[in-house]
C-alpha cells in the first residue's frame, strides 16, 4: 500500500477543519475523483464539498489537474477554492 | 525574478533592477496592486477593510508564477521581468503585488505585464481573507477575473486542464 500527502487550503481548510495529512492509498483508488470519493467515505458527508469541481480545484505535485488525473502513490495532492490573488 | 514575501517593496528599486537586467530596453511597463480601503465599490461605503490576510501554497506558488512568466516570455519580447506578491497580513492602502516588464517596444511591455497580472489573479495559488468592520470572510473568486483570461486565447495546456470542467467559469 502506498501513501499520499494531501493538503487543504484557505476556506476549504476551515470548512473541513483539516489542513492536511498523509493517507494510505487503497488499491482501488487510481485517480483524483476516486480519492475524493474515498475521503468522503472515510470522513462523512461534510467532505462531499470536495466533489464539487466548480468550487474545489485540485493540484497534484503543484500542477492543477482534472479529476481524471491518475494517481500512482507518493504524490502531493492539494485541494483548494478558486484562487484570489493579485 | 519572482519574489513571494511578507515585506513591502520599493518601486524605484524594482525599476532600477529592470533597467540593469534589460540589454536594450525601449520600454518598461509596471503595475502595482494596492489593498483597497473599502471592499465595496461605492466610495466611502461600509464596511471598511481593517486587514487583508494573504494565504498561499508554498512551492506551488513559485512554480505557478514561473510558468506564467515563461508563457509571457514565449509570447512577447521580454528582456527583463520582475514579479512580487506579498503574503501574510496587510492593511488598506498597502502595496500587495508588483509586475514590471522591460521590452524593446511598449506594446510588448504593456501586453506582457497585463497578461502576467491576469494569469496571476486566477492561476497562482493565493487566497485573500478580509477582516472588515462587519466581520471576516474569504474573498470569492470573480467571474470577471476568469473572463479576463479568455481574451488571451488560452493555451493548449490550459484547455486540457479545463476539459472536465475543473476550472470554474
Amino acid at each position: 500500500m502506498t501513501t499520499l500527502t494531501i493538503n487543504f487550503f484557505a476556506s476549504l481548510r476551515e470548512e473541513l477543519g483539516a489542513s492536511g495529512e498523509t493517507l494510505s492509498l487503497p488499491e482501488q483508488v487510481t485517480n483524483v475523483a476516486q480519492l475524493v470519493d474515498h475521503l468522503v467515505g472515510l470522513r462523512g458527508e461534510r467532505w462531499a464539498a470536495l466533489q464539487d469541481s466548480s468550487r474545489v480545484l485540485v493540484a497534484v505535485d503543484h500542477t492543477i489537474v482534472p479529476r481524471s488525473h491518475v494517481l500512482r502513490g507518493g504524490e502531493e495532492v492539494a485541494f483548494f477554492p478558486p484562487m484570489t490573488g493579485g | 525574478m519572482i519574489l513571494v514575501q511578507t515585506q513591502d517593496f520599493d518601486i524605484a528599486e524594482q525599476y532600477r533592477c529592470l533597467r540593469e537586467e534589460a540589454d536594450n530596453a525601449g520600454a518598461i511597463a509596471t503595475f502595482t496592486g494596492l489593498v483597497r480601503e473599502f471592499y465595496e465599490h461605492n466610495s466611502g461605503g461600509e464596511p471598511r477593510v481593517e486587514a487583508l490576510f494573504l494565504e498561499h501554497y508554498p512551492g506551488m506558488t513559485e512554480k505557478a508564477l514561473a510558468d506564467i512568466e515563461a508563457q509571457a516570455r514565449a509570447r512577447w519580447d521580454v528582456q527583463a521581468c520582475r514579479v512580487i506578491h506579498r503574503i501574510g497580513e496587510l492593511r488598506g492602502g498597502d502595496q500587495i503585488v508588483y509586475v514590471g516588464v522591460a521590452s524593446t517596444h511598449r506594446g510588448d511591455a504593456f501586453a506582457a505585464a497585463e497578461f502576467i497580472m491576469d494569469y496571476l489573479k486566477s492561476r497562482a495559488p493565493f487566497w485573500k481573507r478580509q477582516s472588515t468592520t462587519a466581520g471576516a470572510q474569504w474573498i470569492e473568486s470573480r467571474a470577471a477575473d476568469e473572463a479576463a483570461l479568455q481574451r488571451w486565447a488560452v493555451s493548449e495546456s490550459d484547455k486540457a486542464s479545463k476539459s472536465d470542467s475543473d476550472v470554474p467559469h
